[in-house]
């Protein structure tokens, strides 16, 4: 018998998809039975409270969690996030109910052995619900007590290797597509860049320093799965400046139909022939393809490595092979002034470890100018349309570039420095007068 | 439940202390065909809606099957996977940005048992607990926030709306039927912890209702210069009031004609709190992606301004999200996404063909970036 009467949650567990309610009353039995004597740190029936209050907020269309309160472990800012529930007296079992990041590794690969330590540590200290994983990264553990946060820290520490991750106004946890671990499409190698990045940068993920949140995502290619360019503060997407590889006999086989096109990915609707002309050549958006006599042919200097051609004959075309990554900068979501993408102000730098030129002429100038800058909870996009994007290339000393712009300013209001105008701004009035009478 | 200690000493918090370690390193979590083969792969196949073979230079081939998967997930949901993983994959897997498990096997021979394995495992409902699909050109995973079951500011429910919606597209995450992928996603308010502002659909919670305010409590919980200075259209100011007791605090005052619900103030001050059950709901948006593939990635667009929260399977926002992936399954051409299509056709006829009112909610009158959004053109359609 559950401990509350959840009707409408209920109504959630038929139909395909997964169903989240059945996933957590089957925790809450496990609890309770107990099978294994554990000496649960919180709660026995926190998932059947969870249930209960989550039935509570359908039927009333509200939630019932406080804003958190001030809580984490000794000597970090970031990592934990405090959560109360706003009726302890009818769910005591969430009355605190805390939330802790733990910092995924590259690429979200992962071994049972490992996710099993994971799962050991949160049955016996937490909830046992996760999120794998948050919206930027973390293995999310949902919901424990205020005294258990240290208990995981030093067991998370000392036992399993492992760290916590970002929250607040630090650097968020890195996070990266699955890269060149299993995706042809990688221009560098998202996992070493996303844990280089993530272990040099330790201090700024624990210890708030900075005016607010600060995302860093990479991106393999420009298909951009992991979506840096519409959700990461500096986003790395992976790009190269030669040319595309052919392989002609590969060609020859799309288009006489031995070869599936895009992949295989359209096979659920009859398409019809796959008609190169019509899908390839003609959809891309520099045209700067060609296919005459049997052969493909690029125009590589005029393509924008769009990636539509490589991605529908992944056989036939292949990235080049001086690769490196492109940094955008600025995206956010709408919150405050409306959402940003990024803003390309790298077009090509390297790739290659240490990246010393990556930290040292892209991140380290602009987070030294945003702290400095930066208003309290202005996002590096929001700073840079305060100040303008001239600053940026100010701080960071890159040169000018129509490679990070759509087209020119439309308006001639340009902001002139003194330095910049023959003579200076200087001048004397009774000298002007003697020429302009008043 | 007698408290067992880990060994943290609280009176000495800094002895042994272990910090800034980091993730662990991903190499530890590699297969054995990913670690020999990173970097050399040529290229990949779909051979089955879910069913992913890459083929490297070496001659080596991965076999992945993806599932869909909850984000919220417990730990017996997780042991339950480690088991799939180590009958089938010798203990690897990894999870998507898109909350899907992947499991990955090195021979052909080896996909057949692993996804009729998969498929065959359901819950006590009916549900299936592993789904294979969310491949190609279909649509995957929800990716989406915390909502009512974990977050102090939603407008809606996060794992609810998202379960309900899964349903009514599971045949599309199990087939590859339509002219591109199609991403859905779900911010439970305007925060937005995920990316949906650039989503072919997404789902997003509003409230509607200025904040209400506390003020017996707003200047002992709150900070008043910050909850002024969080509002965007400097719609709060300070104020003085009496509260019936007779004694005069200090607390706020809001325009509610400048509000914009976007509880930016409720996140700076509990003493501002927003939801409300008829306020709350959902907001449509559709159109944007993150792909650079044919066209720049684009912002989504409101195309509904508001659905109420109708718990437990939101009817309204299921079925407005189906006429939008069953109109755009008709008539956009095969590569094109939402908004790609959208864009051929012109919004106008969007609004046609999936049979959405348009009303003047979703006319931009946000600051200067409203312009750019009218028609300062005299080419549209009839």
């Amino acid at each position: 018998m559950a401990k509350h009467a959840t009707p409408m949650l209920d109504q959630l567990e038929t139909g395909p998809w997964p169903s989240f309610v059945t996933d957590i009353k089957r925790q809450a039995e496990f609890r309770k039975k107990n099978q294994e004597k554990m000496n649960y740190q919180i709660p026995v029936d926190v998932c059947e409270d969870l249930l209960g209050i989550l039935e509570l907020s359908f039927k009333q269309g509200r939630t019932h969690w406080k804003h958190g309160g001030i809580v984490g472990v000794f000597g970090y800012g970031g990592g934990v996030i405090g959560r109360y529930c706003d009726q302890p007296e009818q769910f005591p079992g969430v009355a605190h109910f805390h939330t802790m990041r733990v910092a995924q590794p590259a690429g979200k690969f992962y071994t049972s052995s490992y996710l099993r330590e994971l799962c050991d540590l949160w049955d016996f200290r937490g909830s046992g619900i996760t999120n794998m994983h948050g919206s930027t990264g973390d293995i999310i553990f949902l919901g424990t007590t205020t005294p258990q946060l240290e208990e995981i820290f030093f067991e998370l520490t000392h036992r399993i290797n492992q760290d916590l991750g970002g929250s607040g106004s630090n650097l968020r946890t890195p996070s990266d597509c699955v890269g060149q671990a299993r995706c042809e499409f990688a221009c560098y190698d998202t996992q070493a860049l996303c844990h280089d990045l993530t272990n040099e940068y330790q201090d700024e993920l624990h210890r708030p320093a900075f005016p607010y949140k600060f995302k860093f995502k990479f991106d393999g290619c420009p298909n951009c799965c992991v979506a840096s360019i519409a959700r990461s503060d500096m986003s790395f997407i992976g790009t190269w400046r030669d040319d595309i590889r052919v392989d002609q006999k590969a060609v020859a086989a799309y288009v006489g139909g031995e070869l599936k096109a895009n992949a295989g990915a359209h096979s659920g609707r009859d398409w019809g022939k796959f008609d190169i002309q019509k899908e390839v050549v003609g959809l891309c958006p520099t045209g700067c393809m060609r296919y005459e006599g049997g052969k493909l042919e690029i125009n590589n200097r005029e393509c924008t490595r769009c990636m539509h051609c490589i991605n529908v004959m992944p056989r036939a075309l292949r990235i080049g092979l001086e690769r490196g990554l492109s940094v955008l900068v600025g995206a956010k979501a709408p919150i405050l002034d409306g959402a940003q993408m990024g803003t390309l102000l790298v077009p090509f730098i390297s790739a290659e470890p240490p990246y010393s030129e990556l930290k040292e002429t892209v991140i380290e100038p602009i987070w030294d100018w945003w702290m400095e800058e930066g208003k309290n909870r202005e996002r590096l996009g929001e700073l840079i349309k305060r100040q303008g994007f001239g600053k940026l290339l100010e701080v960071t000393g890159f040169k000018p570039d129509p490679r990070m712009v759509k087209e020119p300013r439309s308006n001639p209001y340009i902001f002139w420095k003194e330095e910049e105008v023959e003579g200076g701004w200087e001048r004397d009035i009774n000298e002007f007068r003697k020429h302009h009478q008043r | 439940m007698a408290f067992v200690s880990s060994g943290y000493n609280p009176k000495e918090p800094m002895k042994d202390r272990i910090t800034d370690i980091g993730p662990k390193h991903f190499e530890e979590f590699y297969p054995p065909v990913i670690k020999n083969n990173k970097g050399k792969w040529l290229y990949h196949e779909i051979l089955e809606p879910g069913v992913l073979v890459h083929v490297s230079e070496t001659g080596d081939e991965v076999y992945t099957v993806r599932v869909g998967g909850c984000r919220l997930m417990s730990i017996e949901h997780i042991r339950e996977i480690c088991e799939i993983a180590d009958k089938h994959c010798n203990g690897y897997l990894r999870f998507t940005t898109r909350n899907n498990i992947e499991f990955m096997v090195d021979s052909k021979s080896k996909v057949k048992p692993l996804v009729d394995d998969l498929m065959s495992r359901k819950q006590p409902g009916g549900c299936y607990k592993f789904p294979v699909g969310g491949t190609g050109a279909g649509i995957t995973n929800i990716v989406h926030t915390q909502g009512w079951l974990h977050c102090h500011t939603p407008a809606t429910d996060a794992s609810g709306p998202v379960k309900a919606t899964m349903d009514v597209l599971f045949d599309d995450f199990r087939t590859m039927r339509l002219p591109a992928h199609v991403r859905v996603s779900l911010a439970c308010c305007l925060n937005m912890c995920g990316a949906v502002h650039c989503s072919d659909i997404a789902i997003l919670g509003y409230h509607r209702k200025p904040p209400l305010l506390d003020h017996e409590y707003l200047d002992k919980m709150c900070e008043v210069p910050l909850a002024i200075a969080a509002c965007p259209t400097a719609a709060i100011k300070p104020s003085k009031v009496t509260l019936p007791s007779g004694v005069e605090v200090k607390s706020v005052a809001v325009n509610q004609e400048r509000c914009m619900f976007c509880g930016n103030c409720y996140t700076m001050c509990p003493s501002m709190p927003l939801a409300d059950t008829e306020g709350d709901g959902i907001v449509i948006m559709a159109g944007g992606k993150v792909s650079n593939r044919l066209s720049a990635p684009k912002f989504s667009k409101v195309v509904v301004a508001f659905l109420p929260n109708e718990a437990p399977r939101w009817p309204q926002t299921t079925a407005v999200i189906k006429k939008i992936v069953e109109a755009y399954a008709k008539g956009a051409n095969k590569y094109e996404r939402v908004g790609e299509w959208a864009e051929r056709i012109g919004w106008e006829r969007f609004f046609e063909k999936c049979e959405i009112e348009f009303t003047h909610h979703l006319i931009d009158d946000f600051r200067d970036p409203a312009y750019f959004t009218w028609r300062q053109t005299t080419q549209f359609k009839f």
